[in-house]
């Protein structure tokens, strides 16, 4: 008698445990949608454009948000812009230098001035930001948009959630020595980026 | 040659125009790839997509504007052909 009331117990506290326990997100999207937007003043056009290559994961726990933690990484060769003259100069060694740097990331350690409202959380999310392989200390707002069980809605024949990610900040491009000698009344020093990205967490 | 030159010139400032009011006057910079936004709608996040095509911008408009004006300038360096003179019989 005392085998199996142990082993329910056992059964129980496990399964207890693992829903609790944070769900990794792969921000891998088979659909490709995620995407980084980033946008600089200029005189005669803003030159905007974005960034499609979003892979990382991030750990979220539905029941406490403020532990999430995870690293979103951008593929630099990923960085689009509609004029493909501007494009060659984004991608050179002046600007971006996507030879030597492919990847711009950012690494969240830590959630600050977290409110949850139904199944949206919003919070500064303190990390460190890697752009042409200078590393900075940032924090900037996110929300984070918890969809239980909406996975199989986008892949079909998968269960699990989705963890939908928005964040929109701005950096300084001589921060992170991106064409430091550009003129500011030619091209602005403040880049304007917007991250919209989605990570899937499988759940067999 | 002058007449050449001059004529070159129009065409291709009538050219230039013509196509960059045919690609809708974009008042910007020339585009080489199109954007397209798409909208996934379970996430509901909006996704640029980008495909080829062409519209021009100011700087094609300039570009072209310099052209003709380059030619038109080289045109003034050949001088008229020289009108045969009169002969009184």
């Amino acid at each position: 008698m005392k085998t199996p009331l142990t082993t329910l117990l056992l059964a129980t506290t496990l399964t207890i445990a693992a829903l609790a326990a944070p769900l990794p997100f792969d921000f891998k999207d088979p659909k490709g949608v995620n995407n980084a937007v980033f946008k600089l003043d200029a005189p005669l056009e803003a030159i905007s454009g974005s960034a499609n290559g979003i892979s990382g994961t991030v750990t979220f726990d539905p029941a406490n948000p403020s532990a999430t933690k995870g690293k979103i990484i951008v593929d630099a060769t990923t960085l689009t812009v509609p004029n493909s003259m501007m494009n060659q100069h984004l991608h050179g060694p002046m600007w971006m230098d996507v030879a030597n740097h492919k990847e711009l990331s950012f690494e969240a350690k830590e959630l600050k001035n977290v409110k949850t409202t139904g199944d949206k959380t919003t919070a500064d999310a303190s990390g460190t930001l890697t752009i042409k392989g200078v590393t900075k200390e940032v924090t900037v707002p996110v929300t984070l948009t918890y969809l239980k069980g909406k996975l199989g809605q986008r892949v079909p024949n998968l269960k699990g959630d989705l963890l939908v990610i928005r964040a929109n900040f701005a950096v300084k491009r001589n921060d992170y020595g991106i064409n430091p000698k550009a003129p500011e009344e030619k091209v602005s020093d403040e880049i304007n980026l917007t991250l919209s990205i989605a990570g899937a967490s499988p759940q067999p | 040659m002058k007449k050449a030159l001059q004529a070159l010139a129009a065409l291709v400032a009538v050219g230039v125009l013509a196509i960059w009011l045919g690609t809708g006057a974009q008042r910007g910079w020339t585009k080489t790839n199109l954007q397209t936004i798409t909208v996934d709608n379970v996430t509901g996040i909006e996704s640029p997509t980008y495909r080829k095509g062409f519209v021009a911008g100011v700087d094609f408009l300039g570009a072209g504007t310099l052209i003709a004006g380059a030619l038109a300038s080289l045109s003034l360096l050949f001088r008229k052909k020289n009108q045969q003179p009169q002969t009184e019989h």
